[in-house]
This record gives structure tokens, C-alpha cells and sequence, in this order.
């Protein structure tokens, strides 16, 4: 199991966001968490990542309780998070950006040849890689925040609302991306998403969410099936 | 050069070393610091006191007064990182306050007196003064412009820009906000202690106003004119208040508020400074700048 997340629970003050939710993600998977706006999605990814405290709960990753790590401590040892609207580095250039995220890893990894690939995946930011991050239209900030989460050669990517702000066109480019990530390379994916038709179409398994707590789960193709989720997230 | 000049363009170059650094911890981290003649004061106070009291000359307590000012820097930084923007603006101001009241009221500083008898740098034999000093600070101020650029190319600069534009994505990149907050603010307390034995070492007399809370408005104002992480920014901003009030003398009891009022307008209509990201110069001399370009 490369990811299992136990009994957690987020607050922001008095306000509880995650009551209890457990789950995992095995190696090469690709898990959705699906669910309405408030319902703790963004809040687990960034518990994940260290970003947001966790008030009870663990998140052991390969083995490892990971929980007391800082988040630069989780992206050193293999997580990486594409966080929502993307979070590019505005004054920084496409190039620069990539860089950033292959901070620390010179000796690891051949960052040129890294970049290469990633400019291969994602040609729109070899033709912008002297742009200023800022420069970029949303869905060429959202390819590069991948990018950028990417050339580290993570083990478990953790994207949160990659759909957000983008057009229906270049969502379905980006989840194709992110498809074939999981299928063609392996990668471990844990995608938060309120696009509950894209997620569960690309994912092995998913997870719904419902006012910080997990209200159903199981195999992709079965929650799109869901009696329920087809009314409350589908509307049919 | 008449000795009028010379002061003043002495008085630039060490000006121009102190916000360097400046430019490392508000610039390239995007750490707001209103105190950094605290630090300025520092090295100022340490080398007089290693001139006059340790009997040590300019170049052996040089490295003493950088490592200082550096560990003080350090020091001073850690609860500053606990606190972002406007809360690490008051706090840096509030270490101002605390550095120069020390230095007024401990007698081990020399109290309202000041330090006075601190001897002139000599180097191969030559008391400096005059020129011959601006020489010498002009060379201090190119070591430092050249660190800057280096550090413009270094990882390290990468990941504090990285810092400066998201802490939070940056972090989820592997990148210590602590580790490079830090590392920003020994490198430019270092620098501003080197600017702090420069001026001691030329006015051979220090007292703790000179290391005021106006003064780090004006080093920050000239960082902001100039151009917030820009390399040349910070010689160019130091220059033109440098020189701004010796032409306008007469407006001398305004200047913190016309310091404020620049301030102000250059953050409404110019905010990356003359030297800054979409400023007018910037397109023109654009070949020319690419040391400092972020």
C-alpha cells in the first residue's frame, strides 16, 4: 500500500471540515475524492501535504507515519501536490518553474532530460518557457503546475481541482495528461475533484464525501452507477 | 573631486552596500524588513567597538563584524519567520527600535555619548580617506553587486524566489521556508554590517540616531525606487535619494514624508520599481539588466 490515511480530522477553529475520514491508494492507482463544495476535499490533499494540520488522525505513506514530517519533508520523500488554481510562480518563467519544482534533486535526477520529457508531454510550455509564469493562460498554468509537480518523478501525485476555471476542452486535455500518467508511467495519482463524470472516468476507485465525512466508496464504475451519486453529483 | 562630492558619493557606495542586502531579504525572499538599520548599527557598533576597545584594525575585525551582524541577523530572524507581511513589518521595525534603544542606553555602547576615536582603514600603509576611501567602498559594493548576481544564478536564490512568490507551493516543492528566510536574512545582516564598519570606520565617531528607524525607511525607500530584486536597483534607488536631498536641503525636515509620499507612488503606479518588472527602463536597458532580472 503506498498511501493509507486513518481516522482523520481537520477543524479551523471551531469549525470541523474532515470527521473520520480513512481511505488508501495502492501503487499505480489512480483514486478519486469526489464531493460538493465544503465537503473537506482540499483540506485532506492538503493534510496529505502537510500544508494544513491534522487534529486527529494519521498519514502513512509506504509504511512510514508521516504525520510529524513538514511539507518540504513529504515532497522530498516522494509526494507532490498539484494544488488548486494551479499556484504557478508568477514572476518566475516557465523554465524557472520547472526548475523550482526539481529543487534539491540535481544529484537524483537529470533535470535536462526531465525537462525534455515534460516538454514532450506538454509542448504549449516549451514554446512559453521564457514567459513569466503570470503570462500563461489558466489551462497552460494548470499544465505547468503539473509539470512542475512532475519533473521531481514523484510517487504519489496528489492534484487538487485541476478542472477549476478551465474550459470543458482543455479539461478533458488535462485529464487525458493525467490518465496517461497512471496507465503509460505508473504514477500514483490521488485526484480531488468536483468534475465527478472526468474524475470516475479516468480513476480505478473512488471515495465520495459529504460534510466532512465518507459517505460511499468503491470501484470507479460502480459509483458512477450510484443511485445516489447520480442524483446528487450527476443530476440524473 | 572636491571633498563635498566625495563625501557624498562615499556615503552612496555604503549606503548602497546596506541595501543590497536589503534587496536579499525583501527583494529575493520577499521578507518586508523596516529594520534593517538595526543591523546597519550593528556592524557599526561592533566594529567600533573591536577598533576602539579590542585594539583590532579594519581587515581583522571585518570578518568578526560580518559574522555578527550575520549571527544576529540570524538570531533576530528566527522569531521573525513566525510572522508574515504586515506582523513581520512591525516586528522588524520593533527590533529597530529595541538595537538603537540599546545602544542609547547601555553604557557598554557608549550611551548618548557615542563611540568616538575610531581609527581610519589602513590599507598598504594609506590612512583612507577621501578618494581614496570611496575607492575602497566603491570595491566593497562591487564584491557585494557580484555576490547579488551570483546569487541571482544560485539555487538558492531559486528557491527563495520560490518562497517570495507562494510559500505554501513552494514548500510542496521541497523547498524550507525557514531554511531560505533565514539564509536571506544572515546574508543580508552580513551585508549590512559591512556597510555598518565602512561608515563607522569613515565618520570615526558613531552614536545610536545614526541607526534610527527613519534610516531603515530610506533604505527601504531607495530599494523600492530603485526596484525590489532587481541587481541594479539598489545602486540606482541609493543614488538618486543620495543625492536628492543635497539638492533639496531646504526640504530637509520633510524627508521621511517625502520618503512616504515616494513610496507611495511608486507602489501605485510604478510597483516593481524604475528597475522592475514592466517599468519603462527596464524595456530600454533590458540587455543590460538580465543579472537581476526576477
Amino acid at each position: 500500500m503506498l498511501l493509507e490515511v486513518r481516522d482523520l480530522h481537520i477543524s479551523y477553529g471551531d469549525i470541523q471540515a474532515v470527521c473520520g475520514v480513512g481511505f488508501h491508494l495502492e501503487e499505480g492507482e489512480l483514486v478519486s475524492i469526489i464531493g460538493a463544495n465544503g465537503a473537506g476535499k482540499t483540506s485532506i490533499l492538503q493534510s496529505i501535504m502537510g500544508i494544513v494540520s491534522t487534529k486527529k488522525g494519521s498519514v502513512i505513506f509506504k509504511g512510514r507515519e508521516i504525520s510529524g514530517l513538514a511539507s518540504h519533508e513529504r515532497a522530498r520523500i516522494g509526494i507532490r501536490m498539484v494544488p488548486e488554481r494551479s499556484r504557478v510562480f508568477p514572476r518566475l518563467t516557465v523554465y524557472e518553474n520547472l526548475l523550482a519544482g526539481a529543487y534539491g534533486l540535481r544529484k537524483k535526477i537529470d533535470v535536462e532530460k526531465r525537462t525534455e520529457w515534460l516538454y514532450s508531454v506538454f509542448p504549449v510550455l516549451k514554446e512559453r518557457s521564457s514567459q513569466l509564469g503570470h503570462t500563461l493562460s489558466g489551462g497552460e498554468q494548470q499544465q505547468l503546475a503539473i509539470a512542475r509537480a512532475l519533473i521531481s518523478e514523484p510517487e504519489l501525485l496528489l492534484v487538487d481541482e485541476v478542472s477549476m476555471g478551465l474550459m470543458p476542452k482543455l479539461v478533458d486535455e488535462v485529464f487525458e495528461v493525467l490518465r496517461q500518467l497512471n496507465k503509460e508511467q505508473g504514477l500514483s495519482i490521488l485526484l480531488v475533484e468536483q468534475n465527478v463524470v472526468a474524475s470516475l472516468a479516468i480513476s480505478t476507485r473512488g471515495y465520495v464525501l459529504e460534510t466532512g465525512t465518507c459517505a460511499i466508496q468503491g470501484d470507479a464504475a460502480e459509483l458512477a452507477d450510484n443511485p445516489r451519486v447520480k442524483e446528487v453529483y450527476l443530476g440524473h | 573631486m572636491s571633498a563635498y562630492v566625495t563625501t557624498i558619493a562615499t556615503m552612496i557606495t555604503i549606503q548602497a552596500i546596506a541595501v543590497c542586502g536589503l534587496n536579499v531579504i525583501v527583494g529575493y525572499a520577499g521578507q518586508i524588513s523596516l529594520g534593517h538599520a538595526a543591523f546597519f548599527g550593528i556592524g557599526a557598533y561592533a566594529a567600533a567597538l573591536l577598533a576602539t576597545k579590542a585594539g583590532l584594525s579594519f581587515w581583522m575585525g571585518l570578518p568578526l563584524v560580518i559574522c555578527i551582524s550575520g549571527l544576529i541577523g540570524l538570531l533576530l530572524g528566527l522569531p521573525s519567520i513566525r510572522v508574515r507581511e504586515d506582523f513581520l513589518a512591525i516586528t522588524t521595525i520593533g527590533i529597530n527600535f529595541i538595537v538603537e534603544a540599546l545602544f542609547r542606553y547601555v553604557p557598554f555602547f557608549g550611551g548618548a555619548l557615542g563611540i568616538g576615536g575610531i581609527p581610519r582603514i589602513v590599507l598598504f600603509g594609506i590612512r583612507m580617506k577621501g578618494e581614496a576611501f570611496l575607492l575602497l567602498s566603491a570595491g566593497f559594493l562591487a564584491i557585494c553587486m557580484m555576490l547579488s548576481w551570483w546569487l541571482t544564478r544560485s539555487w538558492a536564490s531559486l528557491a527563495c524566489y520560490a518562497i517570495r512568490e507562494d510559500e505554501s507551493a513552494a514548500s510542496t516543492l521541497g523547498i524550507s521556508p525557514v531554511r531560505f528566510k533565514l539564509f536571506a536574512f544572515v546574508i543580508g545582516t552580513a551585508m549590512a554590517g559591512l556597510a555598518g564598519s565602512l561608515y563607522a570606520h569613515y565618520m570615526q565617531f558613531i552614536s545610536a540616531g545614526d541607526f534610527s528607524f527613519p534610516v531603515s525607511v530610506g533604505f527601504l525607500s531607495m530599494l523600492v525606487l530603485g526596484g525590489m530584486g532587481t541587481l541594479w536597483g539598489p545602486l540606482i534607488g541609493t543614488i538618486i535619494l543620495g543625492i536628492l536631498p543635497e539638492a533639496f536641503r531646504s526640504l530637509v525636515d520633510y524627508r521621511i514624508f517625502l520618503y512616504t509620499l515616494l513610496l507611495l507612488l511608486m507602489i501605485r503606479f510604478q510597483p516593481g520599481g524604475l528597475l522592475g518588472e514592466g517599468s519603462a527602463a527596464r524595456r530600454v536597458l533590458a540587455p543590460l539588466l538580465r543579472g537581476g532580472r526576477r
